[in-house]
């Protein structure tokens, strides 16, 4: 039981059996939020810093509820309240706080592979909670128990996601993840959003919104991520919307009992009209849970490798 | 002081031993007139090696490297003679710096260090830079290197004034257009692991652009640290049209591809960047057929301050000066594809002619510069033993040959290997 690595980066690092392991431990962890006695001890005596260099709501929160309703000493750390803002070097930091006593420290940050450069250098585990613009593993794990939880099996269904490719994390880590438990993944976005190569990893490149989508067993939309935009990849939002976004018609084109997910927070009427994303096929709202569900099995996991070395 | 060199292999000769007199090959003397007789066991004895791209980093960033201590790499390299390139602090854009850095270099006397001008003031691609004034205080050259010459306009300027002192003009093709906030190659892996990437293409455009003017103007150009396919091929044609057109790759372009970015090593991080095995190939192919003229390392040492940081953020360049030669000899030489003649083609005749600096000699008359090489064991390379105050390699624990045991310029020791 527990996983392979003292660190957890991202789903590149995952081998099939432990997403499913994962994703298992998860549908368990979902009982206990559901219970009126959310708490367990699997983290009890133990402690977990969230380090975030980035704004975030959904993560964040997810991670602190996840490692509190298992008992653990927690802390959070701001780049904007902390000796970052001061200059002080991630590495740095992180040995700081790695010198406290700390078990896992949850980091996110702007630059891909910031958890990579400095999880070798600390006794803590590190764990992913998205770098730039690479892998966002726990988000690729929700988005998963949400599917697993409609489908007995990846092997064969398609996913279809739109919007975003080259800025998202969350289309990498679920590529990878997806592909390695049997799924077909089709992407799509505009042109100028789609990163040279991205076919290689194992996905395939639809020619419209509507190719993406069509006969899909789940449908996700992503954010147009406007903060990451340094020159313009399309000329509007009024066009984005009208030539990219999932509409109801694009979604009537997917199987029958296909839901729409969404990683949040949606623009809305840019990715995805506010009718689509409140729609009955819509599970966006119970991705959150799910996320609360499987960053618990996470922590849970990597604590019973470091328990048992 | 005279010195011989005995039981030795002696490069494009059949002879076994060396006599120096002073600072010169001179005539053979008898070993009881010898204030030093080097037994060499047999190992083989090569021109010093030149290398035309270089930085040295001094003035302004000595805490990275120091003249004194990248000449005591590039002795440790076998190499006597290196190019610097002018991106310090303040710019060698003035006859001044190339006086401070010469003046440095002759202190330190590790290795004969030729000053390369800016080919525009600051390096910032406005105006063009007092070349004939630097050449009268010691230029060789002139470059915006780190930077390329980024208009037509401009570039074309530098070439026909630098014609005019018979200055070469060595230009960074990148079209920076292309590159926002790129880190390594654009292609599968950067897909994956999230990184901005840079075309090819962007390397190519300058290249093209740098041919086309060139060929125009009936100037010489000489293309810096070619690293794709595309250029290669360009640069053939433009050969075989006549156009006056001389090139250079790296060791770590035909050893390396783009997959030593895969966990984020900023140490396989450089401009241009490391290709993916299809531009490997080409580069290889292009110094097999002498469509490239030079070896060069673009040896660029960082404070690990400024390498272990995440991957995006990171300094661009590696040091290369102590492994270039081996790298060179071990996936050149041994598996086949040119010749030792060759490679000394590449790291010592070709760039001394394209800077017009008469190395290479080692005839009776000539400067007595040499470097010797173990070409029959293998070594491992241990980033510790470098002298270069830069531990910025990708290369540390490779299994290598050609290890240098001694070097000689001027007559004079600087580098030993101690048994």
């Amino acid at each position: 039981m527990g996983l392979k690595n003292k660190d957890f980066l991202g789903m590149t690092y995952l081998t099939a059996d432990e997403i499913m392991e994962i994703l298992d431990t998860a549908k368990t962890m979902k009982m206990v939020i559901s219970s009126g006695n959310k708490k367990t001890s699997h983290l009890q005596g133990k402690s977990v810093v969230t380090l975030f260099y980035e704004n975030s709501t959904r993560t964040r929160l997810s991670f602190e509820l996840a490692s509190k309703y298992m008992g653990s000493a927690s802390a959070n750390i701001s780049a904007s309240g902390s000796s970052v803002a001061k200059g002080e070097s991630l590495l740095d930091t992180v040995r700081t706080i790695d010198m406290m006593g700390t078990d896992i420290i949850i980091m996110r940050h702007p630059q891909s592979g910031a958890p990579h450069s400095i999880c070798k250098k600390v006794k803590a585990s590190i764990v992913n909670a998205g770098d730039g613009m690479n892998e966002h593993p726990t988000q690729a794990l929700l988005d998963m128990l949400t599917m697993y939880e409609r489908f007995d099996t990846f092997e064969g269904k398609k996913i279809a996601i739109c919007g975003d490719i080259y800025h998202s994390r969350v289309v990498r880590s679920n590529v990878i993840g997806l592909t390695k438990l049997g799924a077909k993944v089709s992407v799509y976005g505009p042109r100028t959003m789609m990163p040279i190569g991205i076919d290689q990893m194992g996905c395939t490149i639809a020619d419209s919104v509507a190719d993406c989508v069509k006969d899909a067993d789940a449908v996700m939309g992503l954010r147009v991520q406007l903060e990451r935009q340094q020159s313009a990849l399309f000329p509007s939002v009024a066009e984005y919307a009208r030539f990219y976004s999932i509409t109801p018609e694009m979604l009537a084109l997917a199987k029958p009992d296909a839901f729409l997910m969404h990683p949040g927070p949606c623009n809305h009427g840019v990715e995805l009209p506010t009718a689509v994303y409140d729609c009955d096929q819509s599970v966006i709202n119970e991705q959150v849970t799910n996320g609360v569900a499987v960053r618990m099995a996470v922590l849970y996991l990597l604590m019973a490798r470091r328990n048992n070395l | 002081m005279k010195t011989i060199l005995k039981n030795c292999k002696v490069f494009g000769s059949d002879k076994t031993e060396l006599y120096i007199d002073g600072s010169k090959f001179s005539e053979a003397f008898a070993e009881n007139e010898a204030d030093e007789v080097i037994d060499l066991d047999g190992k083989t004895v090569l021109p010093g090696l030149v290398d035309m791209h270089v930085h040295f980093r001094e003035p302004g960033y000595e805490y990275r490297e120091t003249i004194a201590t990248g000449s005591a790499a590039a002795a440790h390299g076998g190499f006597t003679s290196v190019a610097v390139m002018p991106n310090t602090h303040p710019v060698c854009d003035n006859a001044a710096v190339v006086s401070g850095i010469l003046k440095k270099a002759e202190e330190a006397g590790l290795c004969r260090v030729y000053p390369i001008g800016a080919a525009t003031k600051g390096i910032a691609g406005k105006e063009i830079s007092e070349i004939g004034l630097m050449k009268e205080a010691g230029i060789v050259a002139v470059s915006d290197d780190g930077n390329p010459i980024a208009t037509a306009g401009i570039l074309r300027r530098v070439l026909e004034y630098a014609s005019d002192f018979d200055v070469p003009v060595l230009n960074h093709c990148e079209e920076k257009t292309l590159d926002i906030g790129a880190a390594m190659n654009e292609g599968v892996v950067s897909a994956r692991i999230g990184i901005k990437g840079v075309p090819t293409a962007a390397e190519d455009i300058m290249i093209a652009r740098d041919i086309i003017l060139a060929e125009y103007l009936d100037t010489r150009i000489h293309i810096c640290h070619v690293s794709t396919k595309g250029g290669v091929r360009m640069i053939r044609d433009a050969k075989a049209r006549g156009v006056k057109v001389t090139c250079e790759t790296c060791p770590h372009y035909f050893t390396l591809t783009d997959e030593a970015c895969a966990e984020y090593d900023t140490n396989a991080k450089m401009h241009p960047p490391l290709r993916t095995e299809e531009h490997r190939q080409a580069i290889i192919e292009g110094i097999k057929d002498g469509t490239i003229d030079c070896i060069v390392t673009d040896h660029a040492p960082h404070h690990q301050d400024e390498k272990e940081v995440e991957f995006s953020v990171a300094n661009n360049g590696i040091v290369g000066l102590e492994s270039s030669f081996a790298l060179g000899y071990t996936y050149l030489v041994k598996t086949g594809i040119i010749t030792l003649d060759r490679l000394v083609e590449l790291m010592c005749y070709a760039p001394s002619k394209i800077l017009n600096i008469g190395r290479g000699g080692l005839d009776v008359g000539d400067d007595a510069d040499l470097a010797v090489f173990d070409l029959e064991n293998e070594f491992t390379f241990d980033k510790e033993k470098m002298l270069t105050k830069g531990r910025n390699t990708p290369f540390d624990g490779w299994k290598l040959y050609g290890e240098t045991v001694l070097t000689i310029m001027g007559g004079k020791k600087t580098y030993e290997k101690l048994c």
